[in-house]
């Protein structure tokens, strides 16, 4: 119907030109100046798909895995576009790779869901199951942990091999996902959110190679710096912590079981110990730009000795702190003497791993919207948190398992993808979780970051009776879990 | 998150302003080129006699010829349809899943040939569709006829499985009674969907017999429409067209109005068999409808053509097992 219009007024000239000059515009805009018989109709030259994710990070990878994996999106033609090339990973690398995640059960239920656990746990992963975190200004400390230590509580697994169990999965999905490697995004064009004549009702997608496809929905995974999220012209809310992360893989001294998690909160910055295996660990140290550049800059050993000092010593604290922390320590043992753990003594580090120490600059942001018409944001495009509470990517991951749902539900109920209906519901839900998660990791680090006395004594105190309180903590880690 | 909806709605109200005048200029535009373009039409020409068509009242033509352009404005006069659709659709899904066991996933309604009566500018054609299964859509209004067409040709999955045709269902019954495309006689579809189209008819005998006529044995016919109470009244006429204005005002005619169990009775006394009536509730404050116990306003109705012989009923069942 469509190309028969145009293509007949194309043929009958200029008199149709003053009708429906729109249609002849038209014409001029996609047909580049040819008023004859190529067909014009701008959808039979591009590829349309139900469902384009543009970046092919984890979050996007997992996207592409879950929406493939569903059944009722069966037969949905889905495209993921990933600049990079593809992570394939027959072997194991020998060493550990800087970046790592903190993956929860939440997040590791999805994974299990598309298929890509199982590769995981045949590469490589470390489950932990306590959780040490103190302060520097005092001695208070706060654990985590599951009922006698039965339960891992979270896993600590590289990116790398995230994303590399993510592509192996996609490849056996094959016939319902397509992927695009080294594909880089330049344009895109939107929609109007009721359909004209004469505009293209997809979202338009122009990659770097010329080519273009088209989609019924957009989802953005394309990271912090989102192009979808920039193009659209949502406003963000963001700011730049004046810290930047230093990461490295950590040797340490001796083998041990290592299935704790320590993070000491020193006033320049979180500094953070994951265990990778029973002989390493890998390193998150937040602090000051120029703190940052300093540890890059030293040599090994100085660098090993500014972690061990940073983990044992004492010399933030001061008099004052420690009688009011073991004066609160004897007023709450004498309420519930029951309550409080013992405190542990992280390993000592010997050395560090052969690859590079890298740093990367921390900040935070929060898009206001995650949903416009026919687009969708998940993952660090939409939200981007401290790593202090190991919660990036979980958010992310709950994002994908959220949408999934909701997608699925739509096309069942044989609803036009890129609707704004359900996209509401996606965003309100995941906003829901989000805020409050991002609101509570913006203030811990607000919190730590002093050692202004009476900063210091609040936070001893909430720190301790929180750990008194095994219903609070239980709470706390059921939030994070998700 | 009622603030983000109040702010939606807020920049909904003033864009749909904006793009609901548009969208009506560019619908009467392309309405007028399609009369006058030379190319031929997949489809019948648009019918332009309607007095031959017992059931359908000229009035009701005239006030949905004004409306045409509308249809796909999900915040404008039709929102309520719009909403509409996340209980009809589910209801017509599950009970023809019910009777038809086959199940591609991702395709649930795939193979089933389905009629929409009164089919507007498609909005419940669509979904239908959107689940596998071949629809052809019609109304006597040629305007929302070509409203329809258009929004489904520019999606490639519904342009092969949507129909559309300016018809009454009078005159499509009458034709395939007279030998048309398909060898086995009259009955063509699986399920036939009359949605808020009982309500407009001024004859419903007639309609009653032409769908009985249109279906294959043991096809499904699904009607939303509603009652006749005197809430009904005060809700669906008086405060839905003249107070919130839920409805564009002069929509409905409380005698055309039906009870669940007079059309029962007339659908009965048509070779069907009613197996299921609920109630549904719209709630204009979120916008949103629900089923409810009470059927006093608007229900859905679930029937089933009666079959004529047991033993037609395996042969039956078997050839559509083998065909989908």
């Amino acid at each position: 119907m469509h190309k028969l219009t145009r293509a007949t007024l194309a043929f009958n000239g200029l008199g149709r030109c003053l009708v429906a000059e729109k249609h002849v515009s038209a014409l001029k805009i996609h047909s580049k100046g040819f008023v004859c018989a190529q067909h014009v109709d701008d959808s039979g030259k591009n590829e349309v798909y139900d469902i384009i994710i543009s970046g092919g990070g984890m979050v996007g990878s997992a996207m592409a895995c879950s929406l493939g994996m569903d059944r009722n999106l069966e037969g949905k033609k889905i495209l993921l576009l990933e600049a990079g090339n593809k992570k394939v990973m027959h072997k194991v690398p020998d060493t550990y790779s800087t970046r790592v995640s903190s993956i929860s059960p939440g997040s590791a239920t999805l994974l299990t869901g598309v298929g890509a656990w199982e590769h995981i746990t045949k590469m490589r992963c470390k489950p932990y199951k306590r959780m040490q975190v103190w302060d520097a200004c005092s001695d208070v400390l706060i654990t985590f942990d599951k009922e006698d230590m039965q339960d891992e509580m979270a896993h600590i697994v590289e990116n790398d091999v995230v994303v590399a169990a993510l592509t192996k999965q996609l490849d056996d999905l094959s016939d319902n996902v397509q992927v695009k490697y080294r594909s880089k995004v330049v344009k895109y064009s939107w929609p109007m959110p009721h359909q004209q004549a004469n505009a293209i009702p997809w979202v338009k997608v122009t990659l770097a190679s010329g080519e273009s496809v088209e989609t019924k929905l957009l989802i953005g995974a394309d990271g912090p710096n989102s192009m979808v999220r920039q193009e659209l012209g949502i406003p963000t809310v963001k700011w730049n912590y004046d810290q930047s992360a230093v990461v490295a893989v950590l040797h340490l001294s001796e083998p041990t079981e290592n299935n704790v998690a320590w993070q000491r909160f020193l006033p320049s910055g979180p500094i953070a110990m994951l265990p990778l295996s029973d002989t390493e660990s890998s390193l998150v140290w937040s602090t000051s730009h120029q703190q940052a550049q300093e540890l890059l800059e030293l040599d090994e050993e100085s660098f090993v000795d500014a972690i061990n000092s940073a983990f044992w010593s004492n010399e933030n604290q001061s008099e004052l702190i420690e009688t009011a922390g073991s004066l609160f320590r004897s007023t709450l043992s004498a309420i519930m003497p029951s309550a409080g753990s013992p405190r542990q003594l992280p390993p000592s580090v010997a050395g560090i791993g052969p690859k590079s120490r890298v740093k990367f600059p921390l900040g935070i942001g929060h898009a206001s919207e995650y949903i416009r018409h026919r687009v969708a944001l998940i993952g660090d495009a939409a939200h981007r948190v401290h790593p202090l509470a190991g919660q990036g990517a979980n958010l992310g991951f709950g994002d994908v398992a959220c949408l999934t749902r909701i997608l699925s539900q739509a096309a069942f109920d044989g609803k036009d993808l890129g609707a704004m209906q359900h996209l509401l519901e996606y965003e309100t839900e995941r906003q829901r979780h989000n805020l409050p998660m991002m609101a509570a990791i913006d203030l811990m680090k607000r919190l730590y970051s002093t050692n202004a006395a009476p900063v210091v004594l609040l936070r001893t105190f909430g720190l301790q009776a929180t750990n008194m309180v095994p219903a609070l903590k239980e709470q706390i880690m059921g939030f994070a879990s998700k | 998150m009622y603030a983000n909806r109040c702010e939606r709605l807020v920049r909904g109200f003033v864009g749909r302003q904006r793009s609901a005048s548009s969208w009506t200029a560019v619908c009467t535009q392309r309405a007028v080129c399609k009369q006058r373009a030379v190319c031929k039409q997949r489809t019948q020409p648009t019918v332009t006699c309607h007095t031959s068509a017992r059931s359908v009242d000229p009035d009701e033509l005239r006030r949905f010829q004004s409306l045409a352009g509308k249809w796909w404005d999900d915040h404008g006069e039709f929102a309520a349809l719009h909403a509409l659709n996340d209980l009809r659709v589910p209801f017509i899904r599950d009970n023809l899943l019910n009777v038809h066991r086959t199940r591609v996933p991702g395709k649930p309604l795939g193979g089933l040939r389905i009629l929409d009566v009164g089919c507007g500018g498609g909005l419940l054609t669509e979904p239908l569709g959107r689940l596998g299964a071949n629809v052809l859509g019609i109304d006597p209004v040629g305007d929302s006829i070509g409203t329809a067409k258009l929004h489904s040709s520019i999606d490639p999955d519904l342009r092969d499985r949507v129909r559309y045709r300016a018809c009454t269902l009078e005159e499509l019954s009458a034709e395939r009674e007279g030998g048309g495309r398909e060898e086995q006689g009259a009955a063509q579809f699986h399920a036939v969907v009359a949605s808020e189209v009982v309500e407009h008819l001024a004859d419903l005998e007639t309609f009653g017999l032409c769908c009985n006529h249109v279906l294959k044995p043991g096809g499904s016919l699904f009607i939303t429409t509603i009652n006749k109470t005197n809430l009904s009244y005060a809700l669906g006429i008086v405060v839905a067209e003249q107070l919130l204005r839920i409805v564009p005002s002069g929509t409905h005619d409380w005698e055309k109005f039906i009870s669940p169990v007079e059309l029962e009775r007339l659908l009965e006394s048509n070779g069907f068999s009613v197996q299921s009536v609920r109630g549904m509730l719209y709630n204009p404050a979120s916008g949103a409808w629900s089923w409810t116990d009470s059927t006093a306003i608007n229900y859905a109705l679930h029937a089933v053509k009666v079959r004529d012989d047991p033993d037609a009923n395996q042969a039956e069942g078997h050839a559509e097992a083998a065909h989908s």
